[in-house]
């Protein structure tokens, strides 16, 4: 892997919950490289770990989450920098500047009582050291960018005045007020109408070319993720099971729950009338990780007396990465 | 051509805009405006549309959670004979609940959290005098079984199930008294990929088990389109287009239809290269302010002068239902069938 277009690199991060009733691992050994101005789409079932993956990486995790071990290294310019254990002032000085976060619910990560424009601002002016004038009009410029119509006059709207789709403009304005140099965006359509979803997916990639930052996308639709992705990784119980371009990844899945996910999607314009190819069984509860490949309870590939023992590791696979037990025995 | 259940004739919602100490009436949500729709015995009606454009309303009036504020809702008897379950009383509807069902979209909230699954699933029955506490105990056992779940679960709470198991629960209450037609508001749209499509084939089998009645509402249209024999698409409480479902998908008459069906995103690399989105301008009108002449002209590229002074009445044209003005002018672009899909060079 050249190291130079890599701009962040995360290795074997493990992030468990200490519950009373046991350790939930949510994020059990994660390799992933998030190259410069690409956009790399995590996708998977919720439970699969990928929030609390992005999240780690900020160290948002709530406690009783705690990341175990494993490294996630920033390139920045000056150098590359280690966020698992940097200290706090640190990483104030990372979020915004070099990754900014937009969440799924617009409505829960805006602040109720500030106005729209107050509150990026206050972003702007934490990070930056310019006056209150310059960052109101960096504001209103922001706005302007990512498509808010009468951004002078939106400046002083409050949250609960703008539409879902309006408010997650402004989330991603005030994301990408600072320039940041990686943006990680957790299901930033979920809670939005097709059409809405549409604008906004468009706007990304507007942005994308425009400030050439990377995105790390999170999603659990597949279509979603096909796109803006450059590359994607399909996650299954805290695990990457299978990492690669995104269109060969969509065209030839290989590993079996990546191809099990596409199959069992309605898809526009083959699905009408047939019967949808459901992969069997449910997640199994977080207490309860299945011995062996995490996948092999419901595989349609599975071998007994292997897939039951025997973890898989992540191995190069061609074009891409996987990590299923019936690559390592084509070896 | 199966029996018809339940016909719609322009069936009408509105809720008062309240304001002022006197709480004087100052406008109103025109929530559902005048739908006509028809749904068949063993036939699935899929209705789509956005956020706020009153599909959730017009499923609820047809349960009669909310009351029409206007039109007809003929359902046909079991015996051939037919009433108007708008205008019926509140005591008169049990037997009407009885046929009628209704699957929620979020299965946690939906489901007591109290009681357990013997309780949740055997309620109706126990309401509407299904038999004794062993047959309802027995039937319970059942059904449980049906949507496959195994009946020693009976005396679980529903904290114990997954959402997808939770799903299965509500849609084993909506079938305990035998009901003939079910509305399901986004049942599967709170579930995961993997366990939907297991809700979805569970839905298709009971229907043609026991001949049941659907409509299915459902922002998603891929969903739409996998279970429906028939789809009409919704914007600001007005059916926009009406068709079968494979005719809808691939030509379109209405703009709105075609804009939201470019906007879907599909998962397959080859579809990005030659599909082109039909960019819809603006956000979803509010359904207390309607636009003047027709109602999605604000937010249509091909709207033209008469679209902003006359409403385009819902009309007949090619065997489906539209209400645009301009449906014989527009060649509008659908899903393409995807066995042609492959090489569009060869059709240009």
């Amino acid at each position: 892997m050249p190291a130079d277009d890599v701009l962040l690199e995360i290795e074997d991060l493990r992030t468990h919950f200490l519950m009373d009733d046991g350790v939930v691992c949510a994020v059990d050994g994660v390799d992933l490289r998030v190259r410069k101005g690409e956009t790399l789409a995590i996708v998977g079932e919720s439970g699969c770990g990928k929030s609390v993956m992005a999240r780690s990486i900020l160290r948002l995790v709530d406690p009783p989450g705690q990341i175990e071990g494993g490294t996630i290294t920033l390139h920045r310019d000056s150098g590359p920098v280690e966020l698992v254990g940097a200290d706090t002032k640190l990483l104030r000085q990372i979020r915004w500047n070099d990754i900014a976060m937009v969440f799924q619910e617009p409505m829960a990560s805006l602040s109720l009582v500030h106005t729209i424009g107050s509150q990026i601002v206050e972003a702007v002016r934490l990070h930056e050291n310019i006056g209150k004038a310059a960052a109101r009009k960096r504001a209103i410029e922001m706005l302007d960018r990512v498509g808010i119509p009468m951004p002078a006059r939106r400046v002083d709207a409050y949250p609960f005045e703008l539409s879902g789709g309006m408010r997650q403009r402004a989330m991603i304005a005030m994301a990408l007020a600072c320039k940041p140099s990686l943006l990680i965006a957790d299901e930033p359509t979920t809670a939005l109408d097709v059409t809405t979803q549409a604008q906004i997916l468009e706007l990304l990639r507007d942005l994308q070319d425009e400030f050439g930052m990377a995105i790390m996308l999170i999603t659990h639709d597949l279509g979603v993720a096909a796109q803006v992705a450059d590359s994607m990784a399909v996650m299954y119980l805290g695990r990457v099971v299978e990492y690669g371009s995104a269109e060969q990844v969509l065209a030839t899945p290989r590993h079996p729950y990546a191809q099990a996910l596409l199959r069992s999607m309605p898809r526009l314009g083959r699905a009408r009338q047939r019967r949808l190819t459901a992969i069997k069984g449910m997640v199994p509860p977080p207490y309860a990780r299945p011995d062996g490949c995490f996948f092999h309870p419901r595989c349609e590939h599975v071998v007994e007396g292997r897939c039951d023992r025997v973890s898989p590791r992540l191995l190069q696979v061609a074009d891409r990465q996987v990590s299923c037990l019936l690559y390592e025995e084509d070896k | 051509m199966s029996e018809p259940l339940l016909k719609l004739e322009g069936l009408t919602k509105h809720f008062p805009v309240r304001s002022g100490l006197l709480g004087r009436q100052i406008g109103a949500v025109k929530a559902v405006d005048e739908v006509d729709l028809d749904i068949a015995a063993g036939r699935t009606l899929g209705l789509v549309g956005e956020s706020g454009c009153g599909k959730t309303t017009l499923g609820r009036c047809i349960v009669r959670a909310h009351d029409p504020t206007g039109g007809r809702l003929l359902y046909w008897r079991p015996d051939g004979s037919s009433i108007d379950v708008a205008r019926l009383k509140e005591k008169e509807l049990k037997s009407y609940r009885a046929e009628v069902r209704m699957i929620f979209q979020d299965p946690h909230s939906s489901l007591n959290p109290r009681k357990t699954l013997r309780e949740i699933i055997g309620e109706p029955m126990r309401v509407h005098a299904y038999g004794s506490a062993d047959e309802i105990d027995q039937r319970v056992g059942d059904l449980l079984e049906r949507v496959g779940l195994r009946p020693e679960y009976a005396n679980r709470y529903p904290h114990a199930f997954s959402g997808g198991q939770r799903q299965r629960v509500g849609i084993a209450r909506a079938l305990a008294l035998s009901p003939r037609l079910v509305v399901a508001d986004e049942a599967v749209s709170a579930l995961d990929v993997s366990v939907r499509a297991q809700i979805l084939n569970l839905l298709m089998d009971l229907q043609e088990e026991s001949d049941l009645g659907f409509l299915f509402v459902s922002h998603d249209l891929g969903i739409i389109e996998h279970v429906a024999d028939e789809v009409a698409v919704m914007y600001l409480g007005r059916v926009v287009e009406q068709g079968p479902t494979e005719e809808l998908y691939t030509r379109p008459t209405h703009p709105y239809t075609e804009a939201l069906l470019s906007a879907v995103p599909d998962p397959d690399p080859a579809a990005k290269r030659h599909r082109e989105r039909i960019k819809l301008l603006g956000d979803i009108a509010d359904p207390a302010h309607v636009p003047p002449g027709c109602p999605f002209h604000p937010r249509c590229v091909y709207a033209k002068d008469t679209c902003r002074t006359e409403r385009p009445p819902l009309r007949e044209v090619q065997g489906r239902r539209v209400a645009c003005h301009f449906a014989e002018e527009l060649d509008l672009r659908g899903v393409p069938d995807p066995d042609v899909r492959e090489d569009p060079v060869v059709k240009a």
